[in-house]
């Protein structure tokens, strides 16, 4: 399991109602189910994946969380996560509007278009940067609306949204981002990792 | 209809209050199992049939002599493994495979035709209740149906909340639209402006309205399929002739197919059940019984729910299987859904279709697990 993914599952208390929008195949779910006790749920876009979900024993809804989120009452969950898809929604703050609604907390990661490898790679080769989180050409990304932490960070405060905690993860190293070090932290995290509540 | 020979029946001896205000008493219900139910009596799934479906899910049927209904999905190693579940299905009240329906005589020993009560999806499951008292079964692992083996699917966790671990609607609707009320109302004409019908009092095979009711199943075959499965399978191929003939005959091959499906539909069906068993269909209005509100029809249950519809169905479409689903989410009750992805229409759950019999395979079998 990628090193994301332990970093949420550790924000995550046992025993706790969760929902994963944007499951994928379910590893995140599947491991906080057996380790942590918790009541999980999936909300998945892709038939493949939400197949790969049920063979795990994984209870999924197929569809889109820019439409199907509303169902949900509010605060139903302990924890909404949405990991690295903010970006690719074609309303990133109607989505996190509804995931502050649903969840008691939400816990978002974003791949930080502030990475320094990103911005060399636009500096000088002039063309638009592909990283490890970074994957797709420009004409067949998902990504949209792509932002760095900084933008995140000055987002979340704009929007009176509480950040209870916000990480910065470069490969396997793990730190902590404040006020002081955002600058910094936005050059060298690749992904950065916000545990809010509205 | 062939009622006697191989057909297992219960009688129910306790009195049933239908919703038309009848109350029924000492009557049959015929059922079929398949597998073996364990000691622990917890691997029993409850099979709900549709519209002209009945009990012999699997295997030959003894009475038509043809494959049951769902074998692609249930038999040993299939995704309803009865090497691993004890299945049974029964034939709904109404229907014409040995359960208490039009065919059957009332006391003055006279055919019922359209003197017996109409009844209802809720007639239909508080009946099949019985089943579990007969087997002994306190909770079953599963209960699963299409169309309007989905409706009585809903129903029944709504009336019996704690009966069953798992329930799994496909392909249905908790209110039939009114595009399907239509639909059934177009068969039921069919039925009843055949000379043949005379107000449901007709007595033997030789003179039932088998016309009409070949009409009504042609009609219905249609929605059950959707225009790109048709066009594939059919397109404008002519049946066996070089050119058009300038006549009525059957000069396309879905002309003779949809033929061929009525012909052989009359046969094994009874018109007058198929039109207690559509008005059944047409009653359905599960949030109804609740002002309107369906996440109030499974407030007080907590089994795992898992819906699946079909890209193509367009009689039962992906939208009000949904509405299942989101009147479920608003309770928080464990639901998943899964859309598959077929061009074969509604009669996709009847079929071989692998994304949907692996996703039904991977849920009973996991959810067994966790049991």
């Amino acid at each position: 399991m990628k090193n994301e993914f332990q970093v949420i599952a550790d924000l995550i208390e046992k025993d706790k109602k969760v929902l994963d929008v944007g499951c994928a195949d379910g590893t995140l779910m599947k491991f906080l189910k057996e380790n942590k006790n918790i009541n999980i749920r999936g909300l998945e876009i892709s038939k493949e994946k939400v197949q790969e979900c049920i063979a795990k024993g994984l209870t999924v809804i197929e569809g889109n969380a820019e439409k199907d989120l509303k169902q949900f009452p509010d605060k139903s969950f302990d924890y909404v996560v949405l990991s690295q898809t903010l970006q690719a929604f074609l309303n990133p703050e109607l989505v996190l509007d509804e995931l502050l609604r649903v969840g008691k907390k939400a816990i978002v990661t974003i791949p930080n278009f502030g990475y320094w490898k990103v911005r060399f790679h636009l500096l000088f080769k002039g063309t638009m940067p592909i990283t490890k989180t970074l994957p797709d050409e420009w004409y067949n990304t998902p990504n949209l609306h792509m932002c760095t932490i900084k933008d995140f960070f000055h987002f979340v405060k704009l929007k009176d949204i509480k950040i209870f905690k916000s990480l910065a993860l470069n490969n396997l190293n793990t730190s902590i981002i404040n006020e002081n070090n955002l600058g910094a932290k936005n050059l060298f995290a690749d992904l950065g990792i916000f545990l809010i509540e509205k | 209809m062939n009622t006697e020979k191989n057909i297992k029946t219960l009688i129910v001896k306790k009195p049933l209050k239908l919703d038309c205000g009848k109350t029924i008493k000492d009557f049959p219900i015929a059922y079929q199992t398949y597998g073996s139910l364990n000691s622990k009596k917890d691997n029993a799934i409850l099979i709900f049939h549709a519209l002209t479906g009945d009990q012999f899910v699997t295997g030959i049927n003894p009475v038509t002599n043809k494959e049951g209904w769902w074998s692609y999905a249930v038999g040993p190693d299939k995704a309803i493994d009865t090497n691993k579940y004890f299945v049974i299905c029964s034939n709904v009240i109404g229907g014409c495979m040995g359960s208490y329906g039009p065919s059957h005589k009332d006391t003055d020993q006279k055919i019922f035709g359209t003197n017996f009560p109409v009844i209802t999806i809720n007639d239909m499951v508080n009946a099949q209740y019985n089943l579990l008292d007969h087997f002994g079964i306190d909770k079953l692992f599963s209960i699963t149906g299409g169309s309007m083996g989905g409706m009585q699917v809903l129903q029944f966790i709504c009336n019996f909340p704690d009966k069953s671990k798992t329930v799994i609607p496909i392909a249905t609707t908790s209110s039939h639209s009114a595009q399907n009320i239509a639909f059934n109302e177009l068969g039921r004409q069919a039925i009843t402006a055949d000379s043949n019908w005379k107000d449901g009092n007709y007595t033997s095979n030789e003179t039932n309205p088998g016309k009409g009711l070949a009409v009504a199943r042609m009609a219905a075959h249609i929605t059950y399929l959707s225009k790109k499965g048709l066009q594939e399978k059919f397109g404008r191929k002519l049946q066996e002739r070089e050119d058009l003939k300038f006549g009525f005959d059957a000069d396309f091959q879905i002309e003779s197919y949809l033929r061929y499906q009525g012909s052989v539909f009359v046969d094994r069906f009874d018109a007058n059940s198929y039109l207690y068993i559509t008005r059944a269909m047409d009653y359905f209005d599960l949030a109804k019984q609740f002002k309107g509100n369906l996440s109030e029809a499974f407030i007080n249950t907590k089994a795992k729910f898992f819906i699946i519809s079909f890209t193509s169905d367009w009689l039962y479409p992906t939208q009000e299987n949904k509405d299942i689903v989101i009147a479920l989410n608003s309770i928080g009750a464990d639901v998943g859904f899964v859309e598959i992805k077929s061009d074969k229409g509604h009669d996709s759950f009847l079929l071989d279709v692998p994304d949907f019999l692996n996703a039904l395979k991977n849920f009973l079998d996991k959810s067994y697990e966790e049991n």
